[in-house]
Parts: C-alpha cells; structure tokens; sequence
C-alpha cells in the first residue's frame, strides 16, 4: 500500500501549513513534546530501573508500576498528540525519513515488550514484589523497555538531520 | 563585564573546533542530553509529585527522595557534560541567543532553590502547603530551564 499520495494531501491541508509556517506554533508544539519527555519516560524509566534491580529497591514492584503508570500514560497521550502535530506538519519528509520509521518500529516493539510483561512474569508479581533483585524474565523486560525507548528518543533526534533527505536527491 | 572575548576563546578551544567540524558528534552528543534529560527529569518530577501527594505514595517522601538520589545525580553528571561539550561548540550563537542566557539564568535559580528550600523540605516534616509549594517552584523552575534551553535552537 502506498502512502505517499495521501501524505501529499495531507501536507496541502489549511492546518498542515498553518503549523509549518508559523513562527510559533512548530516550536511550541516541538518544545512540548520534548519536555513531556520527562513525564514519559521519566518515569517508564522509574519502573524499568526497578524491573532490572538497579534502582528505587526498597519499593515494591506493584507500588512503582501501580503509581507511576498512570503518569506515564498521561505522558504517553501528550507525546503522541505532540507527535502527530509535528508529522502532520510535514508528512511528506517525515514518512520518507529512514529514522522515523525505525522510530515506529522500536515503538511498536516497547508495545510488545511491554504486553509481555504484564501478561507474562508480573500476573505473578505478588511472588516477586519485594525483591531487591526481580526475577530474570522482569530484569530482561526493564532492559528491553529502556534500550527499546532510548533509540526512539535517538531516531526522533536524528530525524531533525537532513543527511539523507540530500542524499535522496 | 564584557563576557564576549571569553565566549570567542571558549569557542576556539580545541574540543569546540572539533565538535563543529564533525558530522555526526553534535547530534550524538544531543541524545545523550536528551537520554540524560529524560532520567533527570523523571528524578525531579517524581519527588516533586511525591511532595504534592501523588505518584509513589506508597513509599515516604525522604525514603523515595534517597532511593532516587544516585539516578539524579548520574544523569545530572551527563547532562552537565554534553551541555558543557555543546556550548563549547557554538559559544558565539549561545553569547547572541537570549534563550540561552534565559535559560543560564534559570538554571542558577533552580540549582540554589534545590540546594537550599527543597533539600531541607525534603528533610524535614513540612505541611501539605509548604511541600506542595516547594513542588510546584521546583517543576515550574526546572521546565522554564527546559524550555528556554530548547529555544537556544530557534533564536
């Protein structure tokens, strides 16, 4: 299936434009899903470090996962809606763009990784909760999770760069 | 003070020169900002919504604000680093960038008000308005540093 003629006309809609071509509409929107990073994968990052043993120990699992996944969630809709404004705003480069859609791919894995995990080892959380160290199919899940975000935070970087917009020609 | 002849010899050390003359050091070393922001603010915020009454209330405000200290102060380590190895890089666009010295400004503010007022309210049993104040000083500081920092690229 080819996208690319309704990421044309996507990118020919009144709001596309407006966002583009606004001196600060495309900052703002860019600052916010920057900073909500921090809400995110803040605190994803919080739980990662506690599935693998290396942080927050003296904290049961089911503590760290039941208060903080609720932010993160709330974290994850402000990133998504951010995100979309900034693709909306130049479809066209972004679905072309090799960093974007590695990015979709690992975010796609961490949804993986992530059903895993809850329907896998932590149904069984009660048995592990208060371990220092978890259980190794939870240590492999906080790893997964944290390598898994962090080269979407790198590709989303890296899709700034117009390296191999100018190889393409 | 004049601070632009400093700025021109940060500039030209030979760290800065090489940063800029490199394709692929700059951005690498955003992501590692980025990454270290991320860890860093998740510490921050996690003890201020603490302080607020929300997020890990399962755990008290002194035991989660220790459990999270070395997180802190790692990622607070990395970002002091790529940022300094930015700003060498592009220390004349930084020395004509308001955002920049907004966001140096801020930061100053931030370090002291987290130095002294949140240290000791993290400390000490302070009322549910004295914590959620210190909280809401602190997020609101940290995001001003963030935001400002994130506009030295537009301006």
């Amino acid at each position: 299936m080819n996208l690319l003629p309704f990421f044309q006309w996507l990118e020919g809609t009144a709001g596309s434009i407006a966002i583009r071509e606004s001196t600060l509409l495309y900052p703002i929107i860019e600052t916010s899903h920057v900073l909500t990073l921090c809400l995110f994968l803040g605190m994803i990052a919080m739980l990662d470090l506690r599935l693998m043993g290396v942080g927050l120990r003296g904290v049961p699992v089911s503590a760290v996962a039941g208060n903080l996944l609720p932010w993160a969630l709330a974290g994850f809709v402000l990133m998504a809606i951010s995100g979309m404004l900034l693709f909306y705003s130049g479809p066209v480069r972004a679905s072309e763009n090799v960093f974007f859609r590695v990015k979709m791919v690992m975010i796609g894995l961490t949804g993986i990784n992530a059903l895993l995990f809850h329907f896998t080892i932590y149904r069984r959380v009660a048995d592990w909760d208060v371990d220092a160290t978890p259980p190794w199919r939870a240590r492999a899940a906080g790893v997964c999770s944290m390598v898994l975000w962090c080269l979407v935070v790198i590709c989303g970087r890296m899709q700034a760069y117009n390296w191999f917009d100018k190889a393409r020609g | 003070m004049d601070w632009l002849p400093l700025f021109q010899w940060f500039e030209a050390t030979a760290i800065g020169t090489t940063i800029r003359e490199s394709l692929w050091l700059f951005p690498m070393i955003q992501c590692g900002h980025l990454l270290a922001l991320a860890m860093l603010g998740g510490a921050v915020l996690v003890v201020d919504l603490r302080l607020l009454g929300l997020g890990l209330r399962a755990v008290p405000v002194g035991t989660l604000a220790a459990q999270v200290h070395p997180w802190l102060v790692g990622s607070l380590a990395v970002i002091i680093g790529t940022g300094w190895l930015m700003f060498l890089s592009e220390a004349l666009k930084c020395f004509y960038s308001p955002p920049f010295w907004y966001k140096m400004g801020l930061l100053v503010v931030a370090t002291v008000f987290a130095l002294t007022v949140r240290r000791r309210v993290l400390g000490s049993e302070v009322g549910r308005v004295g914590a959620g104040l210190t909280a809401v000083t602190s997020m609101g500081l940290w995001l001003g540093v963030g935001f400002a920092g994130r506009w030295i690229a537009f301006y």
